[in-house]
């Protein structure tokens, strides 16, 4: 089966659930139609853009574009990364961590896919580079942000104990664990509830969108399990990165933590 | 630096309060008194290298940064004015070569040895600064820093704490001692200093 095509009055009529939800606002006095209304527009206006830089990339389909859109990528999924944690290291310490965990974690898992399971012609297909980056990308940001918000936050209230610890000749390792443990803990909650509510719960995007593209559900669940693979590691890597690369940047080399690096949003 | 010096602080300073320049001798107790806010904390925690500063420390003659932040801390070890605890009892603050030790010492402070297997919240603040003591002097450390360890002690409390520490400064540790109470820093200290806006006078 081809996919049905969508034409722009069939979009026109469900833009009205958008106006649903501004409605609601105004009726329940919730104050949040500006933001639902921009955030509808800004949407359409990004997704749209988004459309013309894919055409554009799938027709040239030349390497240098595509790395050129995979760092364009990257660097705004480190920005992310940077910005939502409730507090930031000084000196654009988090968007350092951030390029240098999403970065690594993408590129090792969308590399991963590329040269042993996809394996498209010439590796470096847009059709498949900047779908799967974009996938992975997403799912590493969440769980490199969660991480550091939960290390960040956690450090600061465990202070005390924390210099108890080094106050009694406890190395910065041992101080810091529990602190660690949690924040890696907490970046890999997302990744475990999308795999274990999978087919169940939820229908994947990837498998929904390819079964909607007129894939069959056999070969649309191997892709999607394949992702699931791949946002798996991705996460897992890049939380762990994050975690111990902010680990290293709230102290120093005579082991001693250093609150003072750390600024509130 | 006299032959009994253990600790010789030369220019110490922080952005916050110093330069320190003082020795303290093997098995001497130094006191110091001053207002809240004075910079004691500061200084003792410069000492203990919890905070960055500029200055040399020495520990019998080896200067400070030829051993590493923990080997250092686990020698000179900073006894904060409200102790903070990581696990739910006290026991579990303590290593198992501690035990001994650690049960030795309870007696001494009128403690009794059930006190370590309780939820460290439900002790009294009194039990909770004495404890704290016994987890400092269970590192074994050649200097104590302590800042107001009595604090929230009774007299008889307060009495054994300082028969402790005496018979600690015997056997050739080196005190400083942070207190708001005179009659204390007069009783333990051979020396008293006064701080006042960051630095320290006789």
């Amino acid at each position: 089966m081809s996919p049905i095509r969508l034409e722009p009055l069939d979009l026109f009529l469900a833009s009205a659930l958008v106006l649903l939800d501004a409605g609601l606002s105004v009726a329940l006095g919730l104050r949040i139609h500006r933001q639902v209304l921009w955030a509808a527009v800004r949407m359409v206006v990004q997704l749209v853009l988004v459309g013309y830089v894919l055409r554009f990339a799938f027709a040239l389909g030349s390497a240098p574009v595509v790395l050129g859109i995979v760092v364009l990528m990257l660097l705004a999924a480190a920005r992310e990364v940077a910005v939502r944690p409730a507090h930031r290291l000084r000196g654009a310490g988090n968007f350092r961590i951030g390029i240098m965990v999403v970065g690594m974690s993408t590129m090792a898992t969308v590399l991963l896919a590329l040269f042993t399971a996809i394996r498209p012609l010439p590796w470096y297909d847009p059709h498949y580079v900047i779908p799967l980056t974009g996938i992975i990308l997403g799912n590493v940001l969440n769980a490199a942000s969660l991480g550091l918000d939960t290390f960040f936050a956690g450090v600061l209230s465990g202070r005390a104990a924390i210099e108890a610890r080094l106050a009694l000749g406890s190395n910065v390792r041992k101080a810091l664990a529990p602190h660690i443990r949690d924040a890696i803990r907490k970046g890999l909650i997302p990744i475990i509830n999308q795999m274990s509510a999978a087919g169940i719960i939820t229908l994947p995007g990837i498998m929904t969108g390819q079964i909607l593209a007129g894939m069959g559900p056999m070969e649309a669940v191997k892709y999607q399990i394949l992702l699931m693979f791949l946002l798996a590691g991705g996460s897992g890597l890049a939380v762990a990165a994050a975690v111990f690369l902010a680990a290293r940047a709230v102290t120093d080399e005579r082991q001693r933590l250093r609150i003072d690096r750390l600024t509130k949003r | 630096m006299t032959p009994t010096t253990l600790l010789s602080i030369r220019q110490l300073q922080s952005p916050h309060a110093g330069p320190f320049t003082l020795d303290i001798g093997r098995g001497e107790c130094v006191a110091i008194l001053g207002p809240s806010g004075s910079g004691k904390s500061v200084f003792l925690r410069l000492l203990a290298d919890l905070d960055p500063g500029s200055g040399e420390v020495y520990l019998a003659g080896e200067p400070r940064e030829s051993c590493s932040g923990p080997a250092w801390r686990s020698k000179v070890v900073y006894h904060a004015a409200e102790p903070a605890w990581w696990e739910l009892t006290a026991a579990a603050h303590f290593s198992a070569e501690q035990g001994a030790c650690v049960q030795g010492l309870l007696p001494l402070l009128n403690l009794s040895p059930a006190l370590l297997d309780s939820d460290i919240t439900r002790l009294s603040t009194g039990e909770r600064q004495r404890l704290a003591l016994i987890r400092s002097l269970a590192c074994q450390p050649q200097v104590l820093l302590l800042d107001e360890p009595t604090s929230a002690l009774d007299p008889a409390s307060t009495l054994a704490v300082e028969q402790l520490l005496r018979s600690r400064l015997e056997a050739g540790l080196a005190i400083v001692l942070v207190t708001h109470s005179e009659a204390l820093a007069g009783r333990l200290g051979q020396r008293c200093l006064h701080m006042d806006k960051g630095c320290l006078t006789p």
